[in-house]
């Protein structure tokens, strides 16, 4: 390790530092907005090092981990999520009495978790980011210690290590087979012709490991359990960070290593992209728990990236990367909107806790219907250049069949956005919300930024367009 | 760069409207008519202005653009046009825009504000459909129009709005995503052959396409037009949202929202593939006249008001379907006739049974007898948009009607015999109305206030208009003759056919 790898390295080093100091400073006195100021200047000080760590790369920096463009614009977005996420939970912790401190120091150091998924280029790198992800993810899931979210907890405990499990055991069958653990090596492997039975199992092994934490059909279940069990913010963090970054790394993987050219693995993805857009949307429709629907709908959503994902190229990756980054600021939004207008008493779940929303929370509705309409790809919202740039991709390698089905399961999508829609915006002759609106400034300072930035790129996608341009997995 | 401001006049009087609308209610209502009528009288002008040299055709002759450099990434341009088709759309659409404000005038009570920002940014949408060039803004535009009607029938409609609303989102999304399909497919073909990745319509025209590739994109193209315009099997929505929504928002609907289907088959779906759409016109027409017959025998059974007179703009619309197919000169005059008449007609149809529904607060025709001792003005003002809806010579649809069926004659006698039926049944449903509802004995002993100022000043000039394209079309012939001459230039061009 040299210096320039260490100065590539930097972003991951700074937010792994700062749990250490959250930790100690806990230590002597509690604060919680003293925490929050610390996290965030900790999360500010690690963005504005990826720009020092862009001065050297592309860089492999030891065998584990790539910095490369692509690393650094996942490490950004990350970062810029987990910052929403920290303020979202300071204005949700702040309703609650119990310590607070703590679920910082998991949030940062399941920060570091991602950040080592995004830029990983080997199984080991790859093994221990999920895992530090994880196992911090157990915690701040069971936060709240009620029995709802304990259950949830556990829950993903038992299933994340069991799907760990055969993520290790495929990752060793490939081992056995390729003799490396390199992404970069196995596809020099890969030229050559071999019986790949051991192989075809590995790789099976592998994509059932990472279709459980992007939740795909059939690994799906823990799903809407663990969206409504987790705190709001929590659940933000998993829909956004958690998946994004295991989709970042899924693409890197099957990018580099090859292995996406292989005709089993398309047939795999192809069958788990149509079952995860259509049972998503359909299972969505059933739900009248707000959290539980959101959940649906990010198995559907997973489901759009893999139909970009299965183009593969240039296109696809940045496709890929747009589609992303509308999904963060749109979920962070709509899980922002639940943790603002929880109180210490709940969160507003059920669909009717939002009835006539919008008569007396205009702006609070408003948000929520921009992300509403930006998750169903409506114009003028992020989400609509999104699904446009993925029927693009598709489109441009004539994958009709695929465009076909996500058109329409998104059609069976729009069914129950609006109909959480049109209840914000019901006239309530009975009686209003149950629960007390009150949102500090800060959350609502969130929450206007993601609307701005969602507009934003709904109308006029350019820099970020020029951003991702770029943006490619070595 | 005036064509922007005439979206952009819309969006802001739409904004502002609704910041308003939280402390006074009539200046919400002030600013939503100045908007609109800044945009018509703005559209008026540029008519006068460019009446004298509108006859100079050339190929794609625009009477004013506007080209922005929108995301260059995937070489999509904001490329607003004009021509003279475009231009009467747009009239209309603001002369239906300042209807829709002053008949919402005591009708809309709750969410003012709200209710002006969707009814102005609708029209915004339909106002970047009438002008699109660029594919990807045109279906921008399209989908723009979509939440905000959405809203309007959800929020300030009729008993069964949740349903109607949603049906008429999932039906026009659902089209509307075929479309982009197709319209990414041409793209795409368009990018094979010649290497440019580009959305500009009039570079698209060139595309060469295989037969079966034409037909497929065209076929996209088409069914999501013809949801929109409704071509019968697919019409479904109609009904529940006309009856559904406000005034104002039929109004829109019928008068403009299905115009712009058409539209979109007349500057898109014949011009870029003449080829497939002259071996599906056989179908089209069919559809049609199956139209017609069907809308008019269902209206003629129905006893709600609007609902009624919803079924009519079916069977209009295929009159409109029938001309775009026939697609020769007469065809297509009588086409645009009937879509500017009929939006005329029937939106004003919708404002009787607006203020009828706001003075009896029912549309059941079976509870209406004799109105025409209490409401004489009003009954009389019913009966002659009955008389225009049934194609009363004199009147504009007439003149539409007649038309099509001219120009289809040449192409196939018995569909015009049998759309000439559709207007035997035009006759019986219109009379059907006027007598239920107006003749007779006022067995229900209503009395209701005749028209007032506001009322007297929103159907006058609707009957004014109607009388003068029955009575002297010709400057409208005149201004989108030359629009319709280069759309058949484009649509009879040598087509370069890929292997």
């Amino acid at each position: 390790v040299n210096g320039a790898d260490v100065i590539a390295l930097l972003p991951i080093i700074v937010v792994a530092g700062v749990p250490v100091l959250v930790m100690l400073t806990t230590a002597v006195r509690r604060s919680h907005a003293f925490t929050l100021g610390l996290t965030l200047a900790g999360l500010g000080a690690a963005f504005r090092c990826t720009w020092l760590a862009g001065s050297v790369e592309p860089r492999q920096a030891t065998a584990l981990l790539t910095i490369d463009n692509y690393s650094l614009f996942y490490f950004r977005l990350l970062i810029a999520a987990v910052f929403a996420v920290a303020i979202l939970t300071y204005d949700y912790l702040s309703k609650r009495d119990l310590h607070r401190e703590e679920l910082y120091i998991l949030l940062l150091v399941a920060t570091v978790g991602a950040m080592v998924l995004v830029a990983s280029s080997h199984f080991a790198s790859f093994f221990l980011g999920l895992e530090t992800l994880s196992i911090s993810l157990y915690a701040m899931i069971a936060y709240l210690r009620m029995s709802r979210p304990l259950e949830a907890g556990i829950k993903y405990l038992v299933l994340a290590a069991a799907s760990a499990a055969f993520l290790l055991f495929g990752m060793a069958l490939v081992y056995a087979d390729l003799g490396t653990m390199e992404f970069a090596r196995m596809s020099q492997m890969l030229q050559g012709t071999r019986d790949g039975t051991l192989l075809t199992a590995g790789m099976a092994l592998i994509i059932t490991g990472i279709g459980f934490k992007l939740a795909l059909v059939p690994f799906h279940l823990w799903t809407p359990d663990v969206y409504e069990g987790a705190p709001a913010p929590v659940t933000a963090f998993i829909a956004t960070v958690s998946k994004g970054a295991m989709f970042a790394l899924l693409l890197r993987y099957f990018y580099s290593a090859g292995g996406i050219a292989e005709r089993h693995i398309v047939l795999v993805f192809t069958i788990v992209a149509i079952g995860s857009m259509i049972a998503g949307n359909l299972l969505a429709l059933l739900q009248d728990n707000v959290k539980r629907i959101l959940a649906y709908s990010s198995i559907a959503h997973m489901g759009y990236l893999l139909v970009a994902f299965l183009v593969s190229g240039q296109f696809a990756v940045e496709a890929v990367t747009f589609y992303l980054v509308a999904y963060f600021v749109t979920t962070l939004g709509a899980f922002g909107i639940i943790s603002v207008m929880s109180s210490a008493n709940g969160e507003p779940e059920e669909m009717e806790d939002y009835r006539g929303l919008f008569w007396q929370r205009p702006s609070l509705a408003g948000v929520f219907t921009a992300m509403l309409l930006s998750l169903a790809g409506i114009p003028m919202t992020a989400g609509f250049i999104g699904k446009f740039y993925i029927v693009a991709a598709g489109a441009s390698s004539a994958r009709w069949a695929l465009i076909i089905i996500l058109v329409v399961s998104s059609v069976i999508g729009l069914f129950y956005y609006l109909r959480l829609v049109a209840m914000m915006y019901a006239t309530a002759d009975a009686q209003p919300t149950t629960i007390a609106v009150r949102a500090t400034s800060m959350g609502g300072v969130v929450l206007a930024t993601l609307t701005g930035l969602l507009l934003w790129l709904g109308v006029y996608p350019n820099p970020i367009l020029h951003m991702i341009q770029n943006v490619f997995p070595k | 760069m005036i064509l922007i401001w005439l979206i952009a006049i819309l969006l802001i009087g739409g904004a502002v409207a609704w910041v308003l609308g939280r402390w006074s209610t009539p200046a919400t209502r002030w600013i939503a008519l100045a908007a609109t009528s800044a945009d018509f009288v703005i559209t008026l002008v540029i008519w006068l202005r460019h009446y004298g040299r509108l006859s100079i055709v050339s190929r794609g002759n625009w009477l004013d653009q506007f080209d922005w450099d929108w995301i260059p990434r995937f070489g999509i341009h904001f490329h607003l046009a004009l021509d003279g088709l475009s231009l009467l759309l747009l009239m209309l659409t603001f002369f239906l825009g300042i209807v829709s404000v002053l008949v919402s005038w005591a009708e809309i009570q709750n969410a003012v504000g709200f209710f002006h920002l969707n009814l102005l940014w609708v029209l915004a949408g339909m106002t970047g459909v009438f002008l699109a060039l660029d594919l990807f803004l045109f279906y921008f535009a399209w989908e723009l129009m979509l939440v905000p009607m959405y809203f309007l029938i959800a929020l300030w409609g009729h008993e069964r709005r949740q349903y109607a609303s949603v049906k008429f989102f999932i039906f026009t999304q659902l089209s509307g995503l075929l479309m982009l399909i197709a319209i990414l497919a041409l793209y795409f073909a368009h990018q094979a052959a010649t290497g440019v990745y580009t959305f500009e319509y009039e570079e698209l025209l060139s595309t060469p396409l295989s037969s079966t590739a034409a037909w497929w994109i065209m076929l996209g193209f088409f069914v999501a037009f013809a949801v929109k315009l409704p071509v019968v099997p697919v019409h479904t929505w109609l009904p529940d949202a006309h009856t559904e929504a406000p005034t104002a928002g039929s109004v829109v609907l019928a008068g403009l929202l299905l115009k712009t289907g058409a539209y979109g088959l007349l500057r898109f779906v014949v011009p870029l593939f003449p080829n497939s759409a002259h071996q599906f016109a056989p179908i089209a027409m069919i559809l049609a006249v199956i139209g017609i017959l069907y809308g008019g025998v269902l209206a003629f059974g129905q006893t709600d008001f609007k609902r009624l007179v919803a079924y009519t703009s079916v069977s209009h619309l295929g009159f409109v379907l029938l001309g775009i197919f026939a697609w020769n000169e007469l065809a297509l005059q009588g086409a645009v006739v009937t879509m500017i008449a009929h939006g005329i007609s029937t939106g004003a149809l919708f404002v009787i049974a607006g203020l009828l529904q706001d003075r009896m607060h029912t549309r059941d025709m079976s509870r209406m007898s004799g109105l025409w001792s209490t409401v004489p003005r009003l009954s009389g003002a019913a009966l002659f948009f009955a008389l225009g809806s049934l194609g009363l010579p004199g009147l504009g649809d007439f003149v539409g009607e007649f038309l099509v069926l001219l120009g289809t004659y040449r192409v196939s006698r018995v569909l015009t015999i049998l759309a000439t039926i559709g207007v035997l049944v035009a006759t019986f449903y219109a009379l059907r109305l006027v007598q239920r509802a107006f003749h007779g004995a006022n067995v229900h002993e209503w009395h209701l206030p005749d028209l007032v100022k506001r009322e007297v000043l929103i159907l006058s000039p609707m009957i004014v208009v109607l009388l003068w394209l029955g009575l002297y079309p010709l400057p409208v012939l005149r201004t989108f003759k030359p629009a319709m001459r280069s759309l058949q230039q484009y649509a009879s061009r040598p087509i370069a056919e890929a292997k």
